[in-house]
């Protein structure tokens, strides 16, 4: 647990010793406003809750969560710093969480620093704080799905592009798998019960209910676990290639 | 402690380390020698736990690798070839971060990275970012998080690459002055380092170990072992030739360059017995004018090649 600290220390404040972190929550923040404020009709819909915020989480994610992820363990790698850390008395899963945890912090600030939004909608109206709320925990938790199979990605290459490629595809798969884009490739062949499974991997299907306000227990156990789930595989990747 | 038996890795078809095995043991300073891709860098993967061995075992300690690779790596100190370092840290932040992931907090913290920091002089780039520094602080960084916790043992690949000569010789004074109590495994290209630091030479090629003894000893396996080279005047090269090639213990006369005037050779003894005497009573009884006589050491980077090219060794 200590070890998980040490590495969750030194990766947080490695994000802000970069531009790294300041040219991504800059976008992020500037995305996360325009998709709302225009895309998301936000004034013209007249409604104070944050739906055309939270809406577009997912599609944000999408590309800026893998832009996080690629480096956990590709640069790694490719610098030769894996070899410092691996012989350092922490274990792997050690090194994985603490990575994980860290980038879900940052992830975290760069949502905190959307409370603009939030004042906005009270100052315009009086919006459902508890909604909100768990809208905000409900994103937070996609994200740390994202990121968690962006780390195992990451895991997978020394090349950081190849890491965030792979780390979108997979991402795109899992937000999408509730409609015909994903579900015509399986539903021929794999009995209903397995599409309807496939079909129950969606980040936009569970997360169309967070934002509303409901945190179902199952759409927690699925977050949760399938970020247990990547992280598992994270910790065997890094594994197998000691053994390659 | 460190026990390494038939330790082989293979990566697909190819054999990076075949077959090697060692006993190295604290007060011993062991220098790996090798060519370029011999194994030596796989071999210290190996027994530091970063790389799991396709067969054999490795034990720190007393601890096999495979097995409790934890209690392995709290009771190492290891500088990775190519000395890799978080480049967007400070010295300061990361040697704090190593000492942190080693256990130490608070004052021993602090008190651990000043040791570290003043034995491997780098107090004056300390604040600076690692990706800033000179090839030669870099290494010294990556020297000192492999001596913060004091380990029992020190595996350290290349540990004077491209340090300048006068920080090499500071380098080296440290590694000798910590032998006493510590088991050491460098691994160098530097012939004169081995003779400088090692106490024990192993000589690995084409992944395998081709030589094991201590620098004197395989000095001695040079042809040129107690060779002794010899200006003389005063004398036709024929003569001397004939008389020198004539003494017993003698294996043959080489020829060297010499000034007008004087000739010179280089005589080589069998099985590098020393000849000096024979040959100074030889130039004396025959009135030779002997302008310079000296006994020759034997040329490690002569026993080297002869050894790593060698059939035997060669696959690598």
């Amino acid at each position: 647990m200590r070890n998980v600290l040490v590495v969750f220390r030194r990766e947080f404040a490695g994000y802000f010793t970069t531009p790294l972190a300041y040219v991504f929550l800059i976008v992020f923040l500037a995305l996360a406003g325009a998709l709302t404020f225009y895309i998301g009709n936000f004034f013209a819909r007249g409604q104070d809750d944050l739906d055309p915020f939270f809406t577009f989480h997912p599609w944000l994610y999408l590309f800026l969560i893998p832009a996080i992820s690629m480096r956990l363990w590709a640069e790694e790698r490719k610098t030769g710093t894996v070899e410092l850390l691996l012989t350092l008395p922490i274990s792997v899963a050690d090194a994985v969480v603490g990575k994980f945890l860290a980038a879900w912090a940052f992830t975290a600030v760069a949502l905190v620093l959307t409370f603009p939004m939030w004042v906005t909608a009270n100052v315009l109206g009086s919006p459902d704080n508890g909604v909100i709320l768990a809208g905000y925990i409900g994103s937070l938790f996609m994200a740390g799905a994202f990121l968690a199979i962006g780390s195992c990605m990451s895991a997978l290459t020394k090349n950081q592009v190849i890491a965030f490629v792979v780390a979108c595809a997979a991402c795109f798969l899992f937000t999408l798998s509730g409609t015909n884009l994903v579900l015509n490739f399986v539903e021929g062949w794999m009995p209903q019960v397995l599409v309807d499974a496939v079909a129950s991997f969606s980040f936009l299907t569970h997360f169309n209910a967070i934002k509303k306000g409901v945190i179902d227990l199952r759409d927690v156990i699925f977050l949760g676990s399938l970020i247990c789930l990547f992280l598992f595989a994270n910790v065997v990747l890094v594994d197998l290639k000691k053994s390659a | 402690m460190i026990e390494v038996q038939s330790l082989a890795k293979h990566f697909g078809p190819i054999v990076a380390v075949d077959d090697v095995s060692f006993t190295a043991r604290p007060g011993e300073v062991v220098g790996f020698l090798g060519p370029n891709g011999a194994g030596k860098s796989t071999t210290m993967k190996m027994i530091v736990g970063f790389l799991a061995p396709s067969a054999g075992s490795a034990k720190v300690c007393g601890f096999d690798v495979a097995e409790r690779p934890i209690e392995v790596k709290k009771r190492v100190g290891y500088l990775p070839e190519g000395a890799p370092l978080y480049a967007d840290m400070t010295p300061a932040s990361f040697l704090h971060f190593i000492a942190a992931a080693r256990g130490f907090s608070g004052a021993e913290l602090v008190e651990r990275v000043e040791t570290a920091v003043a034995r491997t002089e780098i107090e004056s780039v300390l604040d600076r970012p690692i990706e800033t520094l000179s090839k030669g602080f870099k290494r010294r960084v990556g020297l000192a998080q492999a001596l913060l916790h004091d380990p029992e043992v020190l595996i350290l690949d290349e540990p004077t690459d491209g340090l300048d000569p006068n920080q090499k010789h500071e380098v080296r004074a440290l590694i000798r002055e910590m032998a006493p109590r510590k088991t050491i495994v460098i691994s160098t290209h530097l012939l004169d380092e081995v003779s400088a630091v090692c106490s024990r030479a192993i000589v690995i090629a084409g992944g395998r170990l081709v030589a094991d003894s201590t620098p004197a000893e395989l000095e001695a396996r040079s042809r040129l072992h107690n060779a002794v080279a010899l200006t003389l005047r005063g004398v036709q090269a024929e003569v001397a030739r004939l008389k020198l090639g004539a003494l017993a213990g003698v294996a043959s006369i080489e020829d060297l360059a010499a000034d007008p005037g004087a000739v010179a050779f280089r005589v080589l003894p069998e099985a590098g017995r020393p000849i000096v005497a024979e040959v100074s009573q030889a130039a004396l009884a025959s009135g030779w004018q002997v302008e310079e006589i000296k006994v020759e050491q034997g040329q490690l980077d002569e026993v080297f090649r002869s050894i790593t090219t060698s059939p035997a060794a060669g696959r690598g």
